[in-house]
């Protein structure tokens, strides 16, 4: 569709090929309700064909039914360009060399007003001009691998950018951003967890909640606190890094393996699951909340292992779930199944003879927690104990997206089932940890007088 | 003064004339244009943008969120102007959340619900009512705000109608949009480089009524306020009380610039800030024209920043001494060519310093009032000897005048520029600004006027069609304006000032309700009718819902004869029942024989002492008229 009409169907793209009324002209449209002058604007692909869009004088968009038009003059036309005028990203040789990868999602953009498009801004130079304040964390080199909705990655993704990553650390660098949607940044993280061992500097995941194009987007922040992260911090692990509380006060560094998003919208909705986060970072630096992590190292090697086989799949358990839905899995070819239980790691009975028929086809089957906190423990009932004997293994406190992750992962370096339990259960990065501490597990219900008081006190 | 600092023009050397000095006609010779834009709360159960109770006002508050807000370049690569100033006020914002009055969609938590459709039927009945043409599909636009008011950063806002008028005197007043959209939250306080607001009004449905400059004088800009208030409360959609309904006034006058005056509460302090402004924007470019004599030119003022400190570590200055002992600087800006101006008086009591002061206060967040020093001040603020020093190290001549200011030292950089920047606008004339109306009609500066261009499209939710049908609907629940009130009311023999209170009057039902029985050849008319549901005070409302039945009774009864019009004037709650013309001249022979002997002896007073001896009989019964008429007959 060429650009003369953007967006346009019929009837309303006849309307204004009748009276050559381009996208971008001055014009004035006579309807039955009056006239209306103004520019021409494109029409969003996902609007009715029904109405053309006029920019007025004022500012605002207005949509007019095609029907209501008895005839449009036309005074002039201006093609748009949407330029950013290019600054350079200013270089300090003190300054640490980080380098931001892009999948997708916008950490920062610019607005051309006169159309009304928000234009995503990318390049070092694009970047320093909407965010400043990176010029005086590091020099910042970018470069885009994708440019995809985040539940659009998958595991030819993820292996691409363990790829990249693992190439631009050999070269020698202070630390890695990923740029990424919110979706599915945590799936992403653990990929990048299992594919990318022994990290010598931080891979810090970063994106944001609220489109980077309004005044208090968490963008800004979060890009600003993932850079210092990646360029100073002596925690070399793969880490998602978004706000703490909702209010502007510091963000968390989760561990990649531990992470989830907790909430659809909130900019706090980033959590660590059954243990306390790596760590806060705010304008005063990065503030180690644990011991136990991979510290930084002045050598470039990394380990890169990105063997993968996508014949896995998730299944979230519910009341009367029928037996035909793992024998189709099996069916059409599955190799791993990750199963989400209730409780302890439970399902129903009659799904046993599916599990059976599946182990016996050499399916890999393992059991996580739909309640997310707390571990798998299937001795305690008698269902359990059933279940595996069945041949479902137990993944301990692994969350259920992370053992889906780790199971494409285990069978794709081998299909031996005894190895990949191995694999399975030999914690890489704290996806299975020893123990739950208490504060791994803090949801508080709001309505209770103490909660709400300390919520009043506390929770900027 | 040297003779090239002398000011030449005379309305600077004049004192300024309150409200009420200036005539029609100065105002039209200034080339005054006024126009208004009301905000207007609708009333409705839920907020516009999401499902909040709506009008849920209350001090206390459940939680608090800190957020910043930072600019968005545009494509221009350059950063409009007020967000500008507001990132440079590098304010920390805190919000108070009631969980009654918001939930995630008011803190940018969670994207919008479904716009409330009441509110757009509403907003679209109004659009109507003022004669806009109205849209075919509404588009919700962004418009930004860097001042924390609303926590997006930016308001969601959408235009219903455009083009249309109203009628006034004998013109029109053409209304350029009428939009709907999200207000915004409360102020609490904002002190230094914190501001805190409520958030229980935001998200609010509001409509806002914007007009051209049609207006020429300060009455008349209020009289259409009224007559727009009038007008949206005849919908019954409108929210009363207060707050609900607030008003910005523009104010520009030839070679001035469009001032928007914000936060302007009640209509009749309307007409004193608009005075105050066309005096401030004339003052400005009287001032202008001196500096333009002296050849002060914007590119000729450098920035000229002095540090003082040391100096004024001894000064006995209170404001100074404390600040000083937290670690201020202090610093000098002179303001070559500015002799003789700073002191001007540019609104009453408030003179040409208080433009850099509030700059100061705004923008560089030093609200420790005072501020900032002048050597020009009447009242000197430091010694003579520190003000010598001051002027020796500045190293300019000593009639120079000198602005002082301290604080920390980032916002003692930051007001220093600010000065040197309004000192320039002052060569180019009057900037383009927002201003805060105060109680006593001047008006201090808010913010940089914002340009066009701070909106773009919300694609957080699609647009929305006004199709024909539903349009229809809209339009047949229309109440009528009071103007075709007043038309309909003129055409059947009302007089046009009654016809005009009527047409906004609780009364304005009941009149038509009982002018149908006037066929019937009754004794009195439309006009008498409309007078005395007006202006008399009746035992019953004269309202058709509340006493419908009783006025029902009071017409069958004066067209059946037994009680003339004015027998239903009468501090009883039964009118008098009227008697026949000949019981009514007994009685009058009657009350004539007694009356007492004295009192005026002839003339038009010796009649009316007469009828008000007999009317205290007759009154109710039988009519003025003709009592007064057998008075004369009666007397000599």
């Amino acid at each position: 569709m060429n650009s003369d009409w953007k967006g346009y169907r019929d009837p309303t793209l006849a309307l204004l090929r009748e009276h050559d009324a381009k996208v971008w002209s001055q014009a004035t449209i006579h309807t039955s309700r009056g006239d209306f002058t103004g520019l021409i604007l494109p029409r969003s692909e996902t609007a009715d064909p029904e109405h053309v869009v006029l920019k007025l004088a004022n500012g605002y968009n207005i949509g007019i039914h095609h029907d209501t038009v008895s005839r449009i003059t036309v005074h002039g036309r201006k093609e748009a360009h949407y330029k950013i005028p290019e600054k350079e990203f200013p270089n300090d040789p003190a300054k640490p060399r980080v380098k931001l990868f892009g999948t997708g999602g916008t950490i920062a953009s610019r607005l051309d007003y006169r159309t009304g498009a928000v234009i995503p801004a990318f390049s070092p130079g694009e970047l320093y001009g909407s965010v400043p304040e990176l010029a005086d964390i590091c020099n910042l080199e970018t470069e885009k691998l994708y440019g995809v909705f985040s539940e659009n990655m998958g595991p030819e993704q993820w292996i691409g950018t363990a790829e990249a990553i693992a190439r631009e650390i050999e070269k020698g660098v202070a630390g890695i951003v990923v740029g990424h949607g919110t979706d599915t940044m945590h799936h992403t993280a653990a990929a990048l967890s299992f594919m990318l061992q022994d990290l010598p500097v931080p891979v810090v995941m970063v994106g944001s909640q609220r489109s980077s194009d309004r005044p208090s987007s968490d963008a800004a922040i979060n890009l600003i606190n993932a850079t210092c992260t990646s360029a100073t911090s002596d925690i070399a692990e793969v880490m998602v890094c978004m706000f703490g509380p909702t209010s502007d006060q510091y963000g968390l560094l989760h561990r990649g393996t531990r992470v989830r998003k907790m909430h659809s919208s909130y900019r706090s909705t980033f959590r660590t699951l059954s243990d306390i986060p790596l760590g806060k970072v705010d304008k005063d630096g990065v503030t180690p909340f644990c011991r136990d992590y991979n510290r930084r190292r002045g050598d470039n090697k990394v380990t890169l292992n990105t063997k993968f086989d996508d014949r896995v799949t998730l299944v979230y358990y519910y009341p009367n779930m029928k037996p035909d839905i793992i024998d189709s899995l099996v069916d059409n070819g599955y190799r791993g199944i990750v199963i989400g239980g209730t409780g302890l790691g439970h399902v129903n009975k009659p799904l046993y003879p599916a599990l059976r028929r599946a182990h016996a086809a050499g399916v890999a089957l393992y059991m996580t927690v739909q309640t997310l906190w707390g571990f798998v423990q299937m001795y305690v009932y008698e269902t359990g104990r059933e279940i595996m004997e069945l041949g479902v293994v137990p993944a301990a406190n692994m969350l259920p997206e992370v053992a889906y992750v780790k199971l494409g992962w285990a069978l794709g370096q081998t299909h031996d089932l005894d190895e990949v339990k191995r694999i399975m259960l030999t914690p890489v990065n704290s996806e299975i940890t020893e123990r739950e501490p208490h504060n791994g597990y803090l949801v508080f219900q709001g309505g209770i007088p103490e909660v709400d008081e300390f919520i009043s006190q506390y929770w900027k | 003064m040297a003779k090239h600092l002398e000011i030449h023009d005379t309305w600077l050397s004049n004192p300024l004339g309150s409200y009420g000095s200036l005539s029609n006609d100065e105002y039209t010779d200034l080339g005054l244009k006024v126009g208004l834009e009301i905000h207007q709360q609708l009333l409705t159960e839920r907020k516009l943008f999401c499902r909040c109770p709506a009008g849920r006002y209350s001090k206390k508050h459940n939680a608090e969120i800190l957020r910043h807000m930072r600019p968005t370049l545009s494509e221009m690569g350059e950063y409009d102007g007020t967000a500008l100033m507001e990132f440079k006020t590098n304010k920390e914002i805190i919000y108070l959340l009631n969980n009654d009055s918001v939930c995630t969609y008011e803190m940018d938590d969670a994207p919008p619900f479904e716009l409330n459709p009441d509110a757009l039927d509403q907003a679209t009945a109004i659009a109507m009512l003022l004669e806009c043409k109205i849209v075919g599909e509404i588009h919700i636009a962004r418009k930004q705000y860097l001042d924390g008011s609303i926590p997006t950063g930016f308001q969601r806002t959408t235009i219903v109608g455009v083009d249309g008028a109203i009628p006034f005197r004998n013109r029109k007043i053409r209304i350029r949009q009428l939009g709907l959209e999200e207000d915004s939250c409360r102020e609490v306080s904002d002190k230094g480089h914190l501001r805190t607001y409520r958030t229980d009004r935001l998200g609010m449905p509001l409509i806002e009524t914007v007009t051209e400059p049609d207006m020429r004088t300060p009455e008349e800009a209020v009289a259409v306020g009224q007559i727009l208030r009038r007008l949206v409360r005849t919908t019954n959609s409108v929210r009363t009380g207060s707050g609900a309904a607030r008003q910005d006034v523009n104010v520009s006058i030839t070679g001035g610039t469009r001032i928007e005056i914000k936060g302007v509460h009640s209509l009749r302090a309307i007409p004193r800030l608009v005075h105050n402004e066309v005096l401030r924007q004339r003052t400005l470019l009287g001032i202008r024209g001196e500096l333009e004599r002296r050849g002060v030119k914007p590119d000729g003022i450098k920035d000229n920043f002095v540090n003082v400190t040391t100096i004024m570590k001894s000064s006995d200055y209170q404001s100074l001494q404390n600040a000083l002992a937290e670690g201020a600087t202090v610093m000098a800006v002179p303001l070559a060519g500015f002799d003789g101006l700073l002191g001007l008086f540019t609104q009453p009591r408030t003179t040409f310093l208080k433009e850099f002061a509030d700059r100061i206060r705004v923008i560089a967040c030093l609200d420790d009032l005072p501020n900032l020093a002048s050597s020009t001040d009447i009242v000197p603020t430091f010694s003579s000897s520190q003000w010598h020093k001051i002027v020796k190290i500045c190293g300019v001549p000593s009639e120079t005048p000198i602005l002082v200011v301290w604080g920390a030292e980032k916002d003692v950089h930051t007001a220093c520029q600010e000065i040197t920047i309004r000192a320039r606008e002052a060569c180019v004339g009057v900037p383009s600004e927002t201003r805060q109306a105060q109680e006593d009609g001047t008006n201090g500066f808010e913010r940089i006027l914002p340009g066009p261009d701070r909106m773009y499209p919300d694609t957080d939710l699609p647009p929305i069609q006004l199709a024909d049908e539903r349009m229809a609907k809209i339009a047949a629940e229309l109440p009528e304006t009071p103007w075709a009130r007043q038309a309909k009311l003129c055409d059947i023999g009302v007089g046009a000032d009654l016809a005009e209170r009527l047409s906004r009057h609780q009364a304005y039902d009941l009149f038509w309700h009982l002018a149908k029985r006037l066929d019937e050849g009754v004794i009195f008319n439309p006009n008498s009718l409309a007078s005395l549901l007006l202006d008399r005070s009746c035992p019953q409302q004269p309202n058709l819902e509340a006493a419908g039945a009783w006025w029902e009774e009071i017409v069958d009864r004066i067209v059946g004869g037994k009680i003339i019009p004015e027998g239903v004037w009468n501090s009883n709650h039964e009118p008098k029942t009227a008697i026949d013309e000949m019981t009514g001249r007994k009685l009058f022979e009657a009350m004539l024989a007694e009356i007492p002997k004295d009192g005026p002896a002839d003339g038009r007073r010796r009649e009316d002492f007469v009828m008000g001896h007999v009317m205290r009989k007759l009154r109710g019964k039988v009519s003025g008229r003709t009592v007064r008429s057998w008075v004369k007959e009666a007397l000599p």
